[in-house]
């Protein structure tokens, strides 16, 4: 049998008695919140003093290419409370030109990683990261590969790549 | 001993000059990282200052891959994520996969995937448990652990017929069922492997020399651990009680009586200590698990067309035609919902979790691996500071970083 989750009613309800109607959704036992960009920081630091104090992972979801869809990139904020297991997903929405969320490393030393790989791959500016330098391609690649817009193969990066010899050196 | 941050700040404070530090390249290549990583440290004499982690060199696009195989192709490339315990990635993909797509396993399918996720826990201490002695020169140590891997290789070859990238579980199901071979190779494993274990704890868990170079280095506190994400082993010699297997129970594990292994110096001996106990009670689990194995079918009946049907089925069923046919078509597949879900299992290194978003296609709109070397690597430089150059193999070693899964 898969397990059920504790539930979330009472963190629930202090969020909605703070910030009004929530966007809540559940799928297979899972439940997400929708919060707006411009409190997405608040929420997160009630959340952690509500007791979800392991941030799991952050990261970023293009949609592109997603029929229906209404923004084009979604963050993904996995919370976990350690004493009680229970679980929440909290998604942040932003759009072009400029995407950008406030940065929760001053909550979750965590997130320090987990954002310079969204920013990294995404390009999500992330205000007030303490380092946000890429984490997985090189400093001078100039797209953020996991845009959808961006091709399977590449743009020729690896075909055009300087090639130092000895005597270059 | 180490010697306090507050030491080296307080004598920059004081204007002292930082002329005599000196930078090191520890890596990319370099036998003790085991894998492709880099740290820059900065050394006064032989103590680390800094260290400035850098990853990137295996960096492969996994998870861009992940947008244009189908689900059952992509657990080829999950092999080559953490390749020390490739089954267990095998495992915690498709459980992701399959929570998505609302598929039940069979009972049998629930213990095959328990016991091969625990046989590749063990191989994964075995090594990094071993990586750990040789790189603070118990070389016989890591010999020891190396041939008892061997014996698992053995046991996945038998199953599956690949020793290391095994690709062995499928959507609602498993590439091969157990044969009694299998289970007699298995049998047999649990048999001996205990000696081994005893052995190699007689040899190194109270080694004066060991324990010197592994105890009170890298002290990661308990609050530190949570609120920096670290997970499985590390956080657990930290005194964190988080266990995946017993907190969320997946596949089988509600049904195995176990312990979880916990402790609370959270240096790297913990970790070490940690690791060997963790391996006394993957044996319990898999010693139940092949016991107790349930009878019938190791994959999903044909009525909830994920799994494809036997031979048999196939040629001798009009259902098995059509849930064959359907399922091998480019444009048929699976039904897969316009919805995310996020399912972790507890692997060898922590937790390790596939948030996969569908789209109605047959493969992944967007296949987030949450690594947890990630985390554990940047750990590294708050763990390094103020200990010495020789230490940095037995705390990079004891976090049991796998660069391929860094870096995906």
């Amino acid at each position: 049998m898969p397990h059920t989750p504790p539930p979330l009613d009472n963190v629930l309800q202090s969020l909605a008695s703070r910030w009004g109607t929530l966007d809540v959704s559940t799928y297979r036992n899972q439940t997400r919140i929708v919060v707006a960009e411009s409190v997405s920081l608040e929420v997160l630091e009630f959340l952690k003093a509500e007791g979800f104090d392991l941030l799991v992972d952050v990261t970023c979801v293009d949609y592109l290419e997603y029929r229906g869809a209404l923004n084009r990139y979604g963050l993904v904020y996995l919370l976990t409370a350690t004493t009680t297991n229970q679980r929440l997903t909290v998604r942040v929405f932003v759009d072009d030109p400029t995407p950008c969320v406030r940065s929760v490393v001053p909550l979750w030393e965590a997130a320090n990683w987990l954002e310079r790989e969204v920013w990294d791959l995404f390009g999500i500016h992330f205000e007030g990261h303490p380092d946000l330098r890429r984490l997985l391609m090189p400093e001078e690649f100039a797209a953020h590969p996991l845009r959808k817009d961006y091709p399977l193969q590449g743009r020729g990066e690896r075909h055009n790549f300087p090639i130092l010899t000895r005597h270059d050196g | 001993m180490a010697i306090a941050t507050t030491e080296f700040e307080s004598a920059e404070r004081a204007g002292h000059s930082k002329d005599y530090h000196w930078t090191l390249n520890f890596g990319p290549q370099h036998p003790a990282t085991h894998t492709t990583l880099r740290i820059v440290l900065t050394l006064d004499g032989e103590r680390v200052v800094d260290a400035q982690p850098e990853m990137g060199y295996l960096h492969s696009g996994f998870e861009k891959l992940g947008e244009h195989l189908t689900f059952n192709q992509y657990v080829t490339v999950t092999d080559r994520m953490n390749y020390i315990s490739p089954m267990a990635n095998n495992v915690a993909w498709h459980c992701a996969v399959e929570k998505l797509l609302g598929i039940d396993l069979t009972p049998r399918c629930r213990y095959i995937r328990t016991i091969v996720a625990e046989l590749a826990r063990l191989s994964d201490h075995l090594l990094s448990n071993g990586a750990v002695g040789l790189d603070t020169g118990a070389f016989t140590f890591f010999l020891y652990a190396f041939y008892q891997r061997e014996v698992i290789y053995d046991i996945f070859e038998t199953l599956c017929g690949a020793r290391f990238t095994n690709s062995y579980t499928r959507v609602g199901g498993v590439s091969h069922d157990f044969t009694p071979l299998v289970v007699q190779k298995i049998r047999d494993f649990v048999k001996t492997f205990p000696k081994t274990l005893r052995d190699m704890e007689h040899l190194l868990t109270r080694n004066r020399i060991f324990v010197d170079r592994t105890q009170g280095v890298g002290v990661l506190s308990k609050a530190e651990a949570i609120g920096r994400g670290a997970t499985g082993p590390v956080a657990r010699a930290s005194g964190v009680t988080r266990d995946l297997r017993k907190d969320e129970p997946y596949l089988a594990y509600e049904d195995f009586d176990f312990q979880v292994c916990c402790a609370v110096a959270g240096d790297c001996y913990a970790r070490y200590c940690v690791r060997m106990q963790e391996m006394r009670e993957s044996l319990k689990i898999i010693a139940q698990a092949i016991e107790n194995l349930p009878a019938g079918a190791a994959n999903v009946g044909i009525d909830q067309r994920a799994a494809l049907p036997t031979k048999k089925q196939v040629y001798s069923t009009i259902e098995g035609t059509i849930s064959h046919f359907e399922l091998s078509m480019s444009n048929r597949g699976f039904a897969v919902p316009c919805e995310e879900s996020y399912a972790a299992t507890e692997a060898p290194n922590g937790e390790l979790g596939f948030y996969i978003v569908g789209d109605g296609g047959e493969s992944a709109y967007r296949a987030r691996c949450r690594p947890p070397s990630v985390l554990h690597f940047a750990l590294f430089p708050h763990l390094i500071r103020g200990h010495t150059l020789s230490d940095v193999v037995a705390v990079l070693g004891s976090l049991n970083i796998i660069a391929a899964e860094l870096d995906r």
